[in-house]
């Protein structure tokens, strides 16, 4: 049992904190510009796809630097070519110039690297096993996925709390106007916020790409549950963004180990009622249970766990 | 003028029709719909090799009736409904063979969906060849004349497993884990019922179903069947959710025997070589690389020159060797002469055996292997995806004892 919980802790911190990396550029770019960015997954894609090529040419940790730093880019060009001029249409042109973006940058990933998985390989350098606990190993990798994921936290607190940058950013989420009127380039910071909130899903992508699997529908599978992440932790708020990514990373890895059902609490008897649902397993749910969790948020606490404005 | 331009309109299309409609005199065209995206691409892509090889092969010796075989791609993303959409397409280019194999879900809606637009559109029938769809219900309660399957069913597959590990007392504690809907659900609970009667002494100490080619990580699930201290796994997993289940238990060092429908799939071979579980993973299928048949030899050797994989699923061949003889034997490509032609047939495998087609449930009967995956030995020439282990036949079910009962009432057009 304590062997379970032990794993099932380390794999759900794990995922969240992967999920913290995607969740932290959306929730900047949302508080910032006011806009969900759809394709924000996408960029993640984009980054596992260029670790792969660069990895394949050259080597993993060249993909490893380079990669975000090209999705980064892809970012900002996307938000002063396409976004600034979507910008005075309102919002609900920026989200739907994002929403097709996601599809655009799906077919092209299609068209360049094809519909099955690519074979993006751990490096050499970290593929042993990092320990052993209770006759089950944990690879070497997974911990460097979990020590750049923190690393990459402590670096964006740092920068936001204890820089200018980090000082004019938040100054940027509440007061836009009075930024520019002290003279500050707005419109640039807002590239530069979309072009690093980027970077860090590329770089998500290019250590999740090995571990996970690199193929055209991992924008897809992941999407959903960003916003979930977003939203759970109060849209805008980086703290809240990582709590409720650890949360639902958690919640998700442990009720895959659960393997109560209600007939199992409560007795049979209300099977006639509830049909199967009465019979499925917390293990079974495991995939619902965000989105169950969205809606409840929504209902009862709109601004999310920390967030300070209603979504 | 409007009506000058109507007229030369509908000119132009009744022209294209007709043009159309005569190139479609020249080729037999068979519908490929099965994934070719999504977490099922990998072994939708490589299935759709085995088409395109065989109809190459088949065309390179005049075709059948003089005619040309096509085979037409259509990507069904794994899910019934894009499945439907896909068929009614390939209707609609002149397709009236259909072959679908990935997930049972898609086969039934199928199934349904040929049965019903046979009905309506009598004279333009149409035959579903199922090469790999394995739900028992499809040649049971929800049989049609228009079902073909070439795949043993789940039933016969779990009958033999169990049989094989009735005779392996080292298995104490087993853990099921499967997809969640029809197929893995089938499996599930035919392993429960079939293990309890053959080794009540089994304890089952997990019974798990995931959703369907969605998971990413299987590393939770790993550490669950970890601590439930199984011995054994059974699993008819297939696609991305073998590979990485596999790959995921690599990771963590698990040390379990698994009896599986589909780990020769793609990155399967590459997983259990991580794994080091030499000839501790085993797959029930009607034939693999290194059964030493003379002629399947050849062909494997030249299907891995060609495509550059080995062969997955002599099913397939023997699918459209079928289809060829029964076309050859009813003279026509029409459906209901072809549907005709198969009940009965029978058909000398892939692997030199003995099979037919039962003309009760259309469902096809052949000899049955148990192969285990390890280091080549004894002779054995092909591995997989390059990792120096192959698969070797551990277990023979002759065609004889797979043989099952049905509850199907066939019902046969006129």
């Amino acid at each position: 049992m304590l062997e379970l919980v032990i794993f099932s802790s380390l794999n759900g911190v794990l995922y969240g904190m992967l999920l913290f990396m995607l969740a932290s550029g959306l929730t900047l770019i949302f508080s910032m510009m006011g806009v969900l960015n759809f394709a924000h997954a996408s960029f993640y894609m984009l980054g596992a796809y260029f670790g792969f090529e660069i990895s394949r040419r050259i080597g993993f940790w060249p993909g490893f630097v380079v990669a975000p730093l090209l999705v980064g880019a892809v970012g900002a060009l996307v938000e002063r070519y396409g976004l600034r001029q979507v910008h005075r249409h309102g919002h609900v042109a920026e989200l739907l110039f994002t929403f097709g973006l996601a599809f655009v940058i799906e077919e092209l990933v299609q068209m360049f690297w094809g519909k099955l998985p690519v074979d993006y390989r751990v490096p050499a350098s970290l593929d042993f096993t990092a320990f052993t606990l209770f006759q089950t190993t944990y690879p070497a990798y997974r911990m460097f996925m979990l020590l750049v994921a923190v690393g990459m936290f402590v670096f964006l607190l740092a920068i936001l709390t204890r820089t200018r940058v980090g000082l004019i950013i938040q100054a940027a989420l509440t007061h836009p106007n009075t930024v520019a009127m002290l003279g500050h380039d707005v419109p640039r910071i807002f590239m530069m916020v979309f072009g690093v909130g980027s970077a860090l899903a590329g770089l998500a992508g290019v250590i999740a790409g090995p571990a996970l699997v690199t193929q055209p529908s991992m924008a897809a599978l992941l999407g959903p549950i960003l916003f979930v992440v977003v939203v759970v932790g109060g849209l805008g708020s980086l703290p809240g963004a990582f709590v409720a990514s650890l949360l639902i990373g958690l919640i998700q890895t442990f009720a895959v180990a659960i393997n109560l059902s209600l007939s199992d609490i409560f007795g049979p008897g209300g099977a006639a009622l509830f049909g199967d649902l009465w019979q499925a397993t917390v293990a079974q749910l495991a995939p619902v249970i965000p989105y169950l969790l969205l809606v409840l948020i929504l209902i009862f606490r709109p601004t999310g766990l920390m967030g300070t404005r209603e979504t | 003028m409007h009506r000058f331009w109507k007229r030369s309109i509908l000119g132009m299309a009744a022209a294209g029709v007709m043009a159309w409609g005569a190139a479609a005199q020249d080729t037999i065209k068979i519908a490929y719909i099965d994934p070719l995206s999504g977490g099922g691409a990998s072994i939708g892509e490589h299935g759709l090799k085995h088409f395109n090889y065989i109809a190459d092969m088949v065309n390179a010796k005049g075709g059948v009736l003089g005619r040309k075989l096509e085979i037409l791609p259509y990507d069904n993303k794994t899910n019934p409904q894009e499945s439907l959409l896909q068929a009614q397409k390939a209707i609609d280019a002149g397709a009236r063979i259909l072959t679908q194999g990935n997930g049972s879900s898609v086969a039934a809606a199928l199934s349904d969906f040929v049965a019903k637009h046979n009905e309506r559109n009598p004279g333009k029938e149409v035959i579903y060849l199922n090469y790999a769809a394995v739900d028992p219900v499809l040649t049971n309660d929800k049989c049609n004349f228009w079902h073909f399957r070439w795949d043993a069913n789940s039933d016969i597959k779990m009958e033999a497993l169990t049989n094989f590990m009735k005779d392996r007392p080292a298995i104490k504690k087993i853990y099921l884990i499967n997809q969640d809907y029809s197929f893995g659900q089938a499996v599930r609970s035919q392993a429960v019922t079939m293990l309890k009667a053959k080794r009540p002494d089994i304890q089952i100490v997990g019974d798990e179903l995931h959703p369907l080619l969605r998971i990413t990580d299987f590393a939770p699930y790993v550490a669950k069947i970890k601590a439930s201290g199984a011995d054994s796994v059974i699993t008819g997993n297939w696609g991305q959710d073998m590979a990485l289940l596999l790959k995921a238990a690599a990771d963590a060092g698990l040390q379990v025997d698994w009896y599986t429908y589909y780990a020769g799939g793609a990155g399967g071979p590459t997983a259990i070589k991580q794994t080091g579980l030499s000839h501790r993973v085993f797959a029930i299928v009607e034939g693999h690389a290194n059964v030493p048949h003379e002629a399947a030899q050849k062909t494997e050797a030249d299907f891995r020159a060609k495509t550059g994989l080995g062969v997955w699923y002599p099913r397939v061949f023997n699918q459209m060797a079928m289809l060829v003889a029964a076309i050859e034997k009813a003279k026509s490509a029409d459906p209901v002469k072809i549907g005709k032609a198969l009940e009965g047939m029978e058909h000398a495998t892939f692997t030199g055996g003995k099979g037919f087609m039962r003309a009760d449930d259309h469902q096809f009967f052949q000899d049955m292997y148990i192969a285990s995956f390890g280091p080549l030995e004894g002779g054995a020439k092909f591995d997989e995806e390059k990792t120096g282990w192959g698969w070797k036949t551990v277990g023979k079910i002759d065609t004889a004892n797979t043989i099952l009962p049905t509850t199907c009432k066939m019902q046969r057009p006129s």
